[in-house]
């Protein structure tokens, strides 16, 4: 089992694709479990539906999410996520394509560690993948579990 | 009229503010950086009062970097302030501190920092992980909006 656990929320199956693509270039230990929207999300935080009684209920060291999501909003999950004890301190990286201020601003608000902005192109967004990796997994000290 | 800061470094100790601008004056984006040495005078600045009443400028920096360790108001307390008002709610905050107790980690994600970072031990290491947080946080992160 790897050291790190990222969690992945996100729909689209491309960037899904390209997230993968880019951890798995990168030399870090870690392992990626991808939730395609928010309810998914949220089960495999607190083990309840289709992840319940998942087996060692490690708490990711940092959940990259979308927020363009089918049913339950990135904003939303984010919310959900601080309103809880277990995983209110959880790092959270809002990785979206929207730069709009309204929504930088909520994100902050709700208590994202930290916004980016998804680029287009293949190259950049592995260079993103690779920094945010490294940032949060290296050189972040996350909190204790 | 005061050029905005895009870095406020809150640190006390002499030998680590001059490694850490040191390391910003190499990198390619070099930012403008403010040192406050204890946690009143980081309140004052960002939210512009006290010394700071009549200073004229506009924005908050885009990352505040906070040494627990500070004469009279500590670190934490520091965080805890600035996330109680909404004018410094928002602003991204990186706790860069040799403690590794696990009491001032969880402290500093009860108060909303935003990364905990120890100091890593000798200049180059130092250095580097310098350029690295600017990098992140000055190019790649989004701040919040003012």
């Amino acid at each position: 089992m790897a050291n790190h656990k990222i969690l992945l929320v996100e729909d689209n199956p491309d960037d899904v694709e390209l997230a993968l693509h880019a951890c798995r270039n990168n030399r870090f230990d870690a392992d990626i479990v991808v939730a395609r929207d928010g309810e998914e999300a949220l089960e495999y935080l607190f083990c309840t539906g289709r992840h319940a009684g998942r087996i060692g209920a490690e708490i990711p060291t940092v959940m990259v999410l979308d927020l363009n999501l089918p049913g339950i909003g990135g904003l939303d999950v984010l919310r959900s996520l601080r309103q809880n004890p277990r995983t209110r301190r959880i790092p959270v990286v809002i990785l979206t394509s929207s730069d709009d201020q309204a929504l930088v601003a909520s994100g902050y608000e709700l208590g994202v560690n930290s916004y980016i902005r998804k680029p287009a192109e293949f190259d950049a967004f592995a260079e993103i993948m690779s920094q945010l990796q490294q940032y949060w997994l290296v050189t972040n000290t996350a909190p204790p579990v | 009229m005061t050029k905005v800061a895009q870095v406020l470094l809150v640190e006390d100790n002499e030998d680590d503010i001059e490694l850490a601008l040191h390391a910003f004056s190499r990198s390619r984006e070099c930012p403008e950086i403010k040192v406050v040495r204890d946690g009143e005078e980081a309140l004052e600045f960002l939210w512009r009062s006290g010394r700071y009443a009549d200073a004229q400028f506009h924005d908050l920096p885009a990352l505040v970097l906070l040494d627990l360790q500070l004469p009279g108001i500590g670190g934490l307390e520091v965080l805890r302030r600035l996330r109680e008002r909404p004018e410094t709610r928002r602003v991204p905050v990186v706790i860069l501190t040799t403690s590794d107790a696990e009491a001032d980690i969880i402290g500093g994600y009860d108060r909303g920092v935003n990364s905990y970072i120890r100091k890593p031990v000798g200049f180059k290491a130092f250095s580097e992980m310098v350029l690295q947080l600017e990098h992140y946080w000055l190019v790649t992160n989004l701040a919040p909006p003012s």
